[in-house]
């Protein structure tokens, strides 16, 4: 099999192939990102495939995917490293009288008694990985700084054991959907991209690829509604995801073209929020 | 000039137009440079902005940039191409001088304009992008008039071409056709999906006329001066006094984002200062149980600040989007507060409170306010001192020591009264009262602002120019 990081469209065409349609912008950042060996800090609205993105990257360069789930309060312990105490309590219990401090001390400090968490992990692993750091923007700012060393030197540092640096570079995804801004240490060490909804022809390839049994006059209206709704001054635009079900719905029921009846009576899916569904209703039925 | 300049041009007027760009970041777009022909025009501009912008609010700004900067580099300049995409390998023709290629582009020169507005609108009814951009480099050659050196700005030969083409009467023509091509004509729905796949397409028309305009001036003008002219504030540093349509529009979406941001943070750092302050007396009733060391401090309970805000703005001509911007943004992150109430004026008040109340979305309140408030007395013109002797009449009592006043104005009084006694009652019974001003300082009491006699009796008046100003001290507020 031919190396699928050769080249802009080698990588889309390889992403294609595990049902990811990559634009040319986000194709080309993923190259980038292989080739200069960065991580990538992938923004935008929530439901447009950020961290699926991650996801196909890793089946289609076959490496193992190993996710940190970010969230407030998570901490060193959660995601780089923690000692095993039980059982370093259990090796100094184990024999007393034999080993000198020194020793003991030593032995209780290895690699044997370590847990890594996902970004050591990562790090440490032998064969190829893909590190999802999933939603960054839930830490605090101060957590960030947990992650960059990983992201800048692919390396973590453990006082007591010394540096572990990377045996082959991880590619690495961070996903943020833009509650907070990102410190500038952290957007500095990475490729930044951004994921917006897709346009109408990529939207409804979308469709296609993802939802069996569509016909291609239904996805080509499925998507050509949602554009227009996204358009509207809305809470929640619908992302890609709800498009999606929307789409599924519509095959189950059967309708095979949407009329504006249809159409309000489903929109309960592609839009939560109740001003928002009767907004839409009312834009596409009005004469104009 | 070699690539290598011309980045380093690129740059420095990145950073000019205000989007940080630091040593790292640009050395990572020379090795990014590297990996990626030039030649490929939209995998270059992906890489350059995965290396140098770093938020997706400053996406425009480089992409303006970026245009400028390498659009004649690329073989697109050319109207030659292979058809399908345009996308030749004949070298760059001299600007003014269309391409002489065949295929989609070429043969265009010999048509009358109104076969020239057939074929747009064959273009634009089948999306044939290949034709629309060779109609538009078409368009602009024949109808724009550019000529050398001429020091107008690329809107006005913008204007000059649309005017020709006149792309409301296409848009009409395109409904009709597409009615005349239905078999039992359109449903409403229909209509609408058509209406806007068509607007679409215009407005892709429309910017690569742009588009092609600014090609020729930067051929005429060398990248460095056009740039220039091009410059525009990011989105947070648009001014809301002087924001025309288009910036309107960018910093009604910049909004969105940023009130999230906002509230996140306020509710973060709410949570997180769960500590009252230091318990003096229970400290030292303690420290007796250590010999008199303050060992163990005591602390008093949180009393998390949630003050009242009353929101007092003027809605007249050119600050009423500044009080449209404040007004959504207290709006949504009234969790903060314990109670919000608006009032509106020009030279009459009248609350609008209820408006906020009975509907969730702030866009439609807003609406209400513009059209149902009853903010007129006289004539229309600000007048704040009667503005603000009726608030007193009828509000000031509800002032009490928990409310904080915002006044939202640029105080230009128009010579009337301005009964700057109001607003030092008011402050002696509330909390704070604040002044934003949208206007920029050195403007402050010149002409008939009188910002200055009603500052002296506030406990501070802010200049709010931008969304930036605004959120830091919505921020401080809260």
């Amino acid at each position: 099999m031919p190396d699928p990081f050769s080249s802009v469209q080698s990588v889309r065409e390889g992403l294609q192939s595990v049902d990811y349609l990559a634009d040319e912008g986000i194709a080309g950042v993923v190259y980038l990102a292989r080739r200069l060996g960065k991580p990538v800090l992938v923004e935008g609205p929530a439901g447009t495939g950020k961290t699926q993105l991650a996801k196909s990257v890793a089946e289609l360069s076959g490496a193992r995917l190993i996710r940190l789930q970010c969230y407030e309060g998570l901490d060193e312990s959660k995601a780089l490293y923690e000692w095993n105490y039980k059982k370093q309590l259990l090796r100094i219990q184990a024999d007393k009288s034999s080993d000198s401090w020194t020793q003991v001390h030593d032995d209780i400090f290895s690699e044997e008694f370590l847990l890594t968490r996902p970004l050591l992990e990562a790090i440490s692993s032998e064969d190829p990985v893909v590190l999802l750091i999933d939603e960054v923007d839930r830490v605090e700012i101060e957590t960030e700084a947990l992650l960059l060393e990983v992201l800048s030197e692919y390396q973590v540092s453990i006082p007591e054991l010394g540096t572990i640096r990377a045996k082959q570079v991880p590619m690495v995804f961070l996903t943020s959907n833009n509650t907070r801004e990102l410190s500038e240490a952290l957007k500095r060490r990475c490729l930044f991209l951004h994921v917006d909804y897709p346009d109408l022809e990529r939207e409804k390839q979308i469709v296609l690829t993802k939802v069996p049994d569509i016909s291609q006059s239904l996805a080509d209206q499925v998507a050509r509604i949602v554009r227009s709704i996204r358009q509207l001054d809305l809470k929640k635009a619908p992302s890609v995801s709800e498009t999606l079900d929307w789409a599924r719905t519509l095959v189950l029921l059967g309708i095979d073209e949407i009329d504006a009846k249809d159409a309000k009576e489903t929109l309960h899916i592609l839009l939560k929020y109740q001003t928002d569904i009767a907004k839409a209703a009312k834009e596409l039925s009005a004469e104009r | 000039m070699n690539v290598l300049d011309l980045m380093s041009g690129f740059i420095v007027e990145l950073r000019n137009a205000g989007i940080p760009v630091s040593l790292t970041e640009n050395l990572d777009a020379m090795t990014a440079v590297k990996e990626i022909p030039l030649e490929d025009r939209e995998a270059f501009k992906y890489a350059l902005a995965a290396t140098l912008v770093k938020s997706h609010n400053h996406w425009r700004a480089f992409e303006t940039i970026f245009e400028v900067y390498f659009s004649l580099r690329g073989p697109e300049y050319a109207i030659v191409g292979d058809g399908s995409d345009g996308r030749g390998d004949a070298p760059a023709p001299q600007p003014g001088r269309p391409g002489d290629g065949s295929g989609a582009g070429g043969g265009l020169d010999g048509l009358t304009p109104e076969e020239i507005a057939q074929m747009l609108m064959q273009a634009l009814m089948n999306g044939d992008q290949a034709m629309m951009r060779a109609l538009a480099r078409q368009a602009v050659q024949r109808f724009a008039g550019m000529e050398p050196g001429r020091p107008v700005g690329g809107t006005y030969y913008l204007y000059r071409t649309l005017r020709n083409l006149d792309l409301d009467a296409m848009m009409d023509k395109l409904m009709q056709a597409s009615r005349d091509g239905a078999d039992e004509g359109l449903t409403p729905l229909e209509e609408r999906l058509e209406r806007d796949e068509f607007q679409g397409r215009i407005e892709e028309f429309k910017q690569e006329v742009e588009a092609e305009i600014r090609r020729r001036l930067v051929a005429d003008r060398g990248p460095e001066a056009m740039a220039k002219t091009l410059r525009k504030p990011l989105p947070e540093d648009v001014e809301f006094m002087h924001a025309s349509r288009d910036e309107m529009q960018n910093l009604k979406k910049a909004l969105g984002p940023l009130t999230r941001k906002l509230a996140a943070r306020l509710a973060r750092k709410r949570r997180h200062g769960r500590r009252g302050p230091l318990d003096f007396r229970n400290t030292v009733r303690h420290s007796l149980s250590y010999g008199g060391v303050p060992a163990d401090p005591k602390f008093k309970f949180p009393r998390p600040a949630k003050p009242e805000l009353m929101v007092v703005a003027d809605i007249s001509g050119s600050v009423a989007a500044f009080a449209r911007f404040t007004l959504m943004l207290v709006y949504a992150i009234q969790g903060q507060f314990s109670k919000v109430r608006s009032f509106v004026f020009i030279d009459g008040i009248d609350e609008v409170t209820d408006y906020f109340k009975s509907t969730e979305d702030v866009a439609e309140a807003i609406h209400r306010v513009n059209t149902e408030a009853d903010v007129v007395w006289v004539d229309g013109h600000s007048d704040y001192g009667h503005a603000f002797e009726v608030f007193w009449e009828r509000h000031g009592r509800d002032i009490n020591a928990k409310t904080t006043v915002l006044l939202l104005g640029d105080a230009r009084n128009n010579y009337h009264a301005t009964q700057s006694w109001v607003v030092k009652e008011i402050r002696k019974r509330c909390r704070h009262v604040y002044w934003l001003n949208p206007e920029p300082r050195s403007y402050w009491n010149t002409g008939d602002s009188v910002v200055g006699e009603y500052g002296a009796h506030t406990d501070g008046v802010f200049e709010c120019r931008n969304l930036r100003q605004l959120e830091a001290f919505v921020e401080k507020l809260a």
